[in-house]
């Protein structure tokens, strides 16, 4: 399952690129963009763990970049 | 300052409060007052503006720390400010941290400006649809009208879901989605675009796809998953960024110390080692890199050129091969009957015949035979119908077998056609025999599209190469008018990939190959080449979902505009690159010199530098959002010579 979602207050590039690289160390992950420009995260994963996942997104993004917030519709 | 976030207007109060502070101070120091101050009054009053602008980097810097991610620039700037301070270069401290907050608002701001400017352009999503249900006018979501139901589009308004008009007259304005700002009409029985929008009369339409599966919805998508396929070249920064930072903190420290242990002089030294650290900053290359790419996506969908990814912008930078697929992309793929030419028949039998046994294709050959043929076809003559890829059809009518189609099925069901006493030809021949006795052909036109020419020479001194299934007559001489360097007929859909293989091994390793086509059967070719594009996407679902670049409307010379506009945007990436790289190693060279010369090394110029750069790099990179037609750039040159 791919899902795009918005990111709030991504304030660099350079921070941008770091929650990529620890998103695609995740378990499950098959790939994960953060667009800086764009503000969003575009994350693709096991469809049956995609909310556990998920979870696990948001933990490690608030240990990368604590500012910076995954809007979950 | 309406293009400011709150943050930002947070961000640039606490810039004005510091910098008020500080500017007393500055005053105090050129005139040489503050330089007699003992350090427990210099170092609060310079700590109070420091504080009140950099404390948030600070705080940023030891975060990371603490999560085991050293070495960005929060940490960069932290270690240079406090280094300045343990020296007791106070007024430098402040000054670099005010600059690097001021750099990196106007970063900000200028990224939130190209991003609106980007939404902007693409400002096609409908809000709302007016739909008729219990015999009133309901004004709702686009997602949640059904198929089936009929909207009313009012002049204006934007078109929120494809559909079919039952009542009315208008024209649509459909740049939004081409670039083109010709209006098109539309009437009773049109087929409606989503994301066009209605100028002129109010049109009633019938559903016939939900939102979701609507133009405008697919379009937002593409361009909104754009951002998600990443080019070489950022990857490549990304990396880059990795190793630079250490390098420079692993430089610095070699700086503060190793000149020191043969020379003394400790205090000289370590300060030249916090300038290299606030020079060095990779903030510039960082962000304008995507941030070029993203705005060349943007001005090209400006243009009606969608791009589906930065990566797809780096290879049609590269393409030095185009081939094109002829029918409805370098010609209008309108056939006209020309020529009808039976052999012991009457005219209209022959074109009754043609046009009955094709009766159940949209090829557009078939559709000219039934335009030609201009009465109603009677269906029940036809028994059955075999369609055969790339030769024409076999029909029973009226009991009788009849084949319709080019030379190749006329020789594989060996039928021997009278030669023709015409001659030449310049159309596509449709040839018809019945029981295996040749009855006679008719002769079909394509014309060229109007700016068909224009484009391969645009697209000089790229090689051009033309596919086609029609006769070697037909497509050589087309091939001729066109003048491209390559031109290979007879071409079943099949022979189509192996023609582009051939020619992918044929090519330069470091150069890309482009296929051009109308997306209609030719979605293999497509995916082969290093980059399909798509023409003519308006409303071909099967064209977007395999082209890698998709053209809105159908005008040739917009691969032209594309592969100019992608040329474009890499130079940019180049410029800033190089320019960016240039820019800090001068300085950080300017300052070893000044060191080793005996002058002391000037911190707040470095931190000025890095900021400028920033800036220049994030300029340039806008100016990928521009983007012209390639007819125009040749224009406007030859204006000129």
């Amino acid at each position: 399952m791919k899902k795009t979602f918005e990111l709030e207050d991504l304030d660099c590039a350079n921070c941008a690129a770091k929650m990529e690289a620890a998103i695609r160390k995740i378990g499950g992950v098959k790939d994960a963009t953060v667009s800086y420009i764009a503000q969003k995260l575009t994350l693709e994963a096991d469809d049956g763990r995609f909310e556990e996942i998920l979870k696990e997104v948001v933990k490690v993004c608030k240990a990368v970049e604590p500012d910076c917030t995954i809007l979950l519709k | 300052m309406k293009t400011m976030s709150k943050k930002q207007r947070k961000m640039l109060l606490r810039i004005l409060v510091a910098g008020g502070i500080f500017l007393p101070l500055l005053v105090l120091e050129i005139i040489g007052v503050s330089e007699a101050w003992p350090w427990y009054i210099a170092l609060p009053v310079h700590v109070v503006p420091y504080l009140i602008v950099g404390y948030d980097v600070l705080r940023k810097a030891v975060r990371n720390i603490c999560h085991g991610q050293v070495f960005d620039e929060n940490f960069l700037m932290c270690l240079a400010t406090v280094g300045a301070i343990a020296v007791q270069e106070y007024p430098e401290a402040v000054e670099v941290m005010l600059l690097f907050q001021i750099g990196e608002l106007l970063q900000g701001v200028a990224v939130g400006k190209s991003r609106r400017s980007v939404s902007d352009l693409m400002d096609i999503r409908p809000d709302y649809a007016n739909v008729e249900r219990d015999g009133e006018l309901q004004r709702i979501e686009p997602g949640d009208v059904q198929v089936g139901e009929i909207i009313l589009v009012k002049p204006g308004e934007k078109i929120p879901l494809d559909g079919v008009v039952v009542e009315g007259n208008s024209n649509l304005d459909t740049a939004t989605l081409t670039g083109e700002s010709l209006p098109r009409p539309v009437a009773a029985g049109d087929e409606l675009i989503s994301g066009c929008v209605n100028m002129n009369g109010a049109l009633r339409a019938r559903v016939t796809k939900p939102y979701g599966e609507s133009t405008v919805a697919r379009i937002l998508d593409l361009v909104e998953n754009a951002s998600s396929a990443k080019a070489k070249s950022e990857g490549f920064i990304t990396r880059f960024a990795r190793y630079y930072t250490p390098a420079v903190v692993v430089l610095a420290v070699l700086l503060a110390v190793v000149p020191p242990l043969f020379l003394g002089d400790w205090s000289t030294w370590v300060r030249l080692a916090l300038t290299c650290l606030v020079v060095s900053c990779p903030c510039a290359l960082v962000i304008s890199v995507p941030l070029t790419f993203f705005a060349g996506i943007g001005g090209a969908a400006r243009k009606g050129i969608l791009v589906k990814g930065a990566n797809w912008l780096e290879e049609l930078a590269k393409v030095q091969t185009v081939v094109f697929d002829k029918t409805g992309t370098l010609t209008s793929g309108r056939f006209t009957v020309t020529v009808v030419h039976p052999d012991h028949m009457s005219e209209q039998e022959l074109l009754s015949l043609a046009a009955t046994a094709e009766c159940y294709s949209d090829h557009p050959i078939s559709l000219s035979l039934k335009q030609a043929y201009k009465k109603e076809i009677d269906r029940t003559r036809v028994s059955s119908v075999e369609e055969l890829a790339g030769r024409g059809v076999c029909a029973v009518i009226d009991g009788k077998r009849v084949l319709v189609g080019n030379e190749r099925l006329m020789e594989e069901q060996s039928v021997t056609r009278t030669p023709c006493c015409h001659g030449q030809h310049r159309g596509t021949l449709v040839h018809v025999a019945v029981e295996g006795v040749y009855a006679g052909h008719v002769e079909i036109c394509d014309e060229l599209k109007p700016d068909a020419i224009d484009t391969i020479r645009l697209l000089r001194p790229r090689k051009t190469v033309l596919l086609t299934g029609d006769h070697a007559t037909v497509g050589e001489e087309v091939a001729a008018r066109l003048g491209v360097d390559e031109v290979h007929c007879d071409l079943l859909p099949a022979d189509k990939v192996a023609r582009v293989e051939e020619l992918l091994r044929r090519k330069s390793a470091s150069s890309s190959l482009a296929f051009v086509g109308d997306g209609i059967n030719d979605a293999p070719v497509l995916s082969r080449a290093d980059v399909g594009i798509a023409m003519g996407a308006l409303g071909s679902d099967a064209a977007i979902e395999a082209a890698d670049v998709v053209l809105m409307d159908d005008r040739p010379s917009k691969v032209a505009t594309a592969i100019r506009a992608s040329r474009r945007t890499l130079r940019i990436v180049r410029e800033n690159v190089v320019f960016s790289l240039a820019i800090k190693i001068g300085v950080l060279a300017a300052e070893v010199v000044m060191t080793i010369v005996g002058r002391e090394s000037n911190m707040t110029l470095a931190a000025f530098a890095d900021v400028g750069v920033l800036v220049l790099a994030v300029l340039n990179a806008t100016r990928a959002l521009r983007v012209k037609p390639a007819e125009k750039i040749r224009e406007r040159k030859g204006k000129t010579a």
